[in-house]
């Protein structure tokens, strides 16, 4: 599971090497630690405009902002606000300023992007300049080195920068919160009431369910969860028991020995969190499995499974939490994956169950909004699991090393940090998306 | 002769409750769990049980637990397990043996310490290995090293040394025969089941029943919030769901063969040994409450019984046979009052005889003191999730097994059908001794 040439390449005498061979140098990503600050030094303002208002917020939050670079200080972040471009020929002073501060970055510095969605635009060329914006960054981001990542948000048309919901969202991209996640962009709308009160534990008093809790990412989700405050009930077959008790004693939860695919699932589970919790606030469609074959020699069995488990469960899940009466609903995080985005060789099943996800959040967005509650998925890409350490050397390596932008795989924990962020109020703007923690592979980019 | 309590339970005791409980799967000794100490196991049953009800890092107010085969280091076994557990290590324990009542006892004691308000919670359990038994050094040998230690001068150590014989050095493991009769407790049990006149085929008709009841409950899923996997283990070892009457009639007598003909006791009939390890969590009503707590069923009463067994004038493992009829007593029940009835099954004799026995006018005249028969017990409300011959008896974890799965079978039946139905538990144990109790659905 652990990368071995990951901390190899970080030692004095290869990286030396490392880097005269021109070979991948990965850098240990910031992750974050409570008690850190958001970002590893000031924050450069770049904006077509005033940006009184961002600088504002900026600054609020405890952070040195800068409208232009000091000689010899190492930024922690640029922000870029574009929300106003309407032209594509409005994109090349800020984007150069941009590039010229880049040398200045820190490692693991943060570059995120604010603008607008391209196909709201009314006049072509400003659907030009916004689609354009995320063309720029895409491929800032590849540029990008040392851990920094490059993400953008989409705010919707209307949206003032100081909503709750762009705040929110700049925070979970500023901060070590987003460590994996690259070259992606995020829509928020409108829908997000206020930030937490204690940004270290924006779950506090919040119950949440993680299914698959047993082991690899869904024990991480529920590590996290309870980090940020949560409750946590983890949920897995009664088969995994033994590890599914020691993550849920970890996680001081409560551990929930069924089957997701059986009938009375979703009334089982509701059942639990409401006699020892008075009800569910955060549902984690977690549980996955894989029957990887080729289609020529696909079969019934290892077809159907991955369909139940993966997607059909979920469904199933979601209704009846949708019809379980008054009260709020949940806000729901489903695991996708890139391989449902961009498809994989030997995983027609999966890939189907991982795009239906996508599919289904996107098709389920209205009614949990509807009761207040939201539904998004995070798509994994390569993740440092026991489940990717048994994918052969090389194919490993190309999917650590050579795919993706930060040149390593993800850790559960990167998985995790998204699920929580989307779980919480942080993201109250954004709803029916999928957010990918992918380390910008080129897989199904 | 001694007195019992004409009444129940005092005026203004409080009630203690049983929350739920959790058990490793059983495994047959030498089996799944061979490289498992007793307490590796019961940390295993106390982890599962703070999992399965968020103690993590909770002060519980007691914790009791013990085992039967049992290694002179591990004195402080259960509070050991506690250490070792994720519950807060300020939570206290302690350890107690009474063979193989040990499981039903913990609960008994700890359910009157709430009783009484010392307590609020309090985790009972029991654990057992048969594979990691204790191996000691002979009588022999042991004397000679305790002199050698007295010793002072070099005579004096070479004295003692003389003393050692080749036969001192052979280690003495442990077994389970009664240390007055030198019978193990499979030949006294056999002699009670020939006293009794018990036919071989009902002997394996209720062993049958036994794993057909288990593999049921299992199928269901009853066990998915009693039982917690380990080492690999996800069901009890010895169950066999696809059994017949067939295979067990197959079997060889293994007890009670200078009875020739009449030998009837066979393993598939009797309880092999077993390991692993079991928990409840029991409590207050305050407790249960104040937590969202489940609460499934509340102990009632205990009693406690022992025969004489020295002397030939009882089974070894009759006691129960005595200790339910004073209970009954004590609260004026009778078995029609009763919606499942718990009997250890130790051997399928030892169930069938105290059937007879009940059924037997002599019997409770002669034996018990009373005016007429007990009574028959209705066969189905006998162990309907399966028992000891087919989990298999490790043997201070049958106990903890039993509480946890009557009680959930009184709460399903109070959800279901809207009533508080009653349970009577009766184990036998070693020393000629037996306690029964009664729990009710909450």
């Amino acid at each position: 599971m652990a990368d071995a040439y990951l901390k190899l390449v970080n030692s004095p005498p290869a990286s030396v090497i490392a880097k005269k061979l021109g070979l991948p140098r990965p850098t240990e990503l910031r992750r974050y630690r409570r008690g850190q600050p958001m970002v590893p030094g000031p924050v450069l303002v770049v904006a077509s405009g005033a940006a009184e208002g961002l600088s504002g917020q900026l600054s609020g939050w405890g952070l040195e902002v800068r409208r232009r670079t000091a000689p010899g200080e190492k930024l922690g972040a640029i922000v870029l606000d574009l929300t106003t471009v309407s032209d594509p020929r409005e994109l090349s002073e800020p984007m150069l300023a941009v590039g010229a501060s880049l040398r200045d970055l820190a490692p693991g510095a943060r570059v995120v992007s604010i603008s607008r969605p391209a196909d709201s635009a009314s006049e072509p060329a400003a659907a030009a300049a916004r689609q354009g914006v995320q063309g720029a960054v895409r491929s800032l981001a590849r540029e990008l080195r040392a851990g920094a990542t490059a993400n953008g948000l989409l705010l919707a048309d209307g949206m003032d920068l100081a909503d709750p919901g762009a705040l929110g969202a700049l925070q979970f991209l500023l901060s070590g919160r987003s460590a994996y996640v690259d070259g992606q962009f995020l829509l928020v709308g409108p829908g997000a009431d206020q930030l937490p009160e204690d940004a270290d534990r924006p779950l506090a008093g919040r119950t949440a369910v993680v299914t698959g809790a047993a082991r690899g990412i869904g024990a991480a989700i529920a590590k996290v969860l309870h980090r940020d405050g949560a409750r946590v009930v983890c949920v897995d077959l009664p088969a995994a028991g033994e590890e599914l008790a020691k993550v849920s004693n970890a996680a001081g939860g409560t551990a929930l020995q069924l089957d997701i695919t059986s009938d009375d699932a979703g009334a089982r589970i509701l059942e639990h969190a409401r006699s020892r919790y008075g009800g569910l606030d955060i549902m984690v469609h977690n549980a996955g499995i894989t029957r990887d074959k080729l289609l020529a020699n696909m079969d019934q069995a290892r077809w159907d499974s991955v369909i139940n488990v993966n997607l059909a469960a979920q469904l199933r899940i979601n209704e009846a939490l949708l019809a379980s009466g008054a009260g709020q609903a949940p806000r729901v995080v489903c695991l996708a994956s890139t391989s449902g985005i961009a498809g994989n060789r030997g995983q027609t099943n999966y890939a189907a169950s991982k795009a239906g996800v996508i599919g289904m959040v996107g098709a389920s967005a209205a009614a949990f909004a509807e009761r207040g509650g939201a539904i998004n998925a995070v798509a994994p890409g390569f993740i440092e699991t026991e489940m990717t350490a048994r994918i052969p050397w090389g194919t490993r390596e190309v999917a650590r090393r050579l795919l993706p932008s930060l040149q390593q795989g993800g850790l559960p924990v990167d998985v995790a940090e998204a699920v929580a962020f989307l779980a919480g109020d942080a993201a109250g703007g954004v709803n029916g998306r999928t957010l990918r923690v992918c380390g910008q592979s080129l897989v199904g980019a | 002769m001694a007195s019992t309590p004409a009444s129940p339970a005092a005026e203004g005791i409080r009630k203690a409750v049983v929350v739920g409980g959790n058990r490793t799967p059983f495994a047959r000794a030498n089996g799944a769990y061979a490289q498992a100490s007793n307490q590796d196991m019961l940390t295993a049953a106390l982890d599962g049980l703070v999992a399965r009800f968020g103690l993590a890092d909770e002060r519980i107010g007691e914790v009791a637990a013990g085992a039967v085969l049992k290694h002179s280091r591990d004195f402080n076994l259960t509070r050991e397990a506690v250490l070792g557990s994720a519950l807060a290590p300020t939570t206290p324990a302690y350890d107690l043996q009474q063979a193989c009542a040990t499981g039903l006892e913990t609960v008994m004691g700890l359910a009157n310490k709430i009783k009484l308000g010392q307590i609020e919670s309090a985790i009972a359990g029991g654990v057992d290995s048969a594979s990691d038994a204790p191996i000691a050094v002979s009588e022999g040998l042991r004397a000679v090293l305790l002199e050698l230690n007295r010793a002072k001068t070099l005579k004096q150590k070479a004295a003692a040394v003389a003393k050692l014989r080749p036969k001192d050095l052979a280690p003495v493991a442990p077994g389970t025969a009664e240390p007055r009769t030198g019978l193990s407790m499979g030949e006294h049990q056999a002699l009670t089941t020939a006293a009794w006149e018990i036919s071989r085929a009902a002997q394996d008709e209720l062993a049958l029943a036994s794993h057909r009841n288990l593999a049921a409950a299992y199928e269901r899923g009853f066990f998915d919030d009693l039982v917690t996997p380990y080492r690999g283990l996800t069901r009890d070892g010895n169950l066999r769901a696809d059994t017949s009457l067939e295979k067990l009639g197959a079997l060889q007598p293994v007890f009670g063969r200078s009875l020739g003909d009449k030998a009837t006791m066979t393993a598939g009939n009797s309880t092999p040994l077993t390991d692993g390890a079991s928990a409840v969590l029991i409590g207050s009503e305050d407790f249960a409450r104040s937590r969202d707590l489940p609460m499934l069923a509340s102990i009632v009463d205990a009693e406690a019984a022992a025969v004489d067994f020295v002397h030939g004038k009882e089974g070894l493992l009759m006691a129960p046979a005595y200790a339910v009829p004073r209970l009954l007593a004590r609260h004026q029940l009778t078995f029609e009052d009763f919606d499942f009835i718990e009997i250890h099954e130790a051997f399928a004799g030892t169930v069938l005889c105290h059937l007879s026995a009940w059924e037997s006018e002599e019997f409770c005249r002669n034996k018990l003191g009373l005016d007429a028969a007990l009574g028959k017990i209705d066969p189905s409300k006998i162990n309907v999730a399966g028992s000891s011959l087919a989990a298999g008896h490790p043997f201070a974890a049958t106990g903890g097994r039993i509480v946890a799965t009557l009680a959930k079978l009184l709460h399903e039946q109070a959800v279901s059908e809207g009533r508080r139905g009653r349970g009577l538990i009766s184990v036998c144990a070693a020393g000629g001794m037996g306690v029964v109790a009664i729990l009710e659905a909450c």
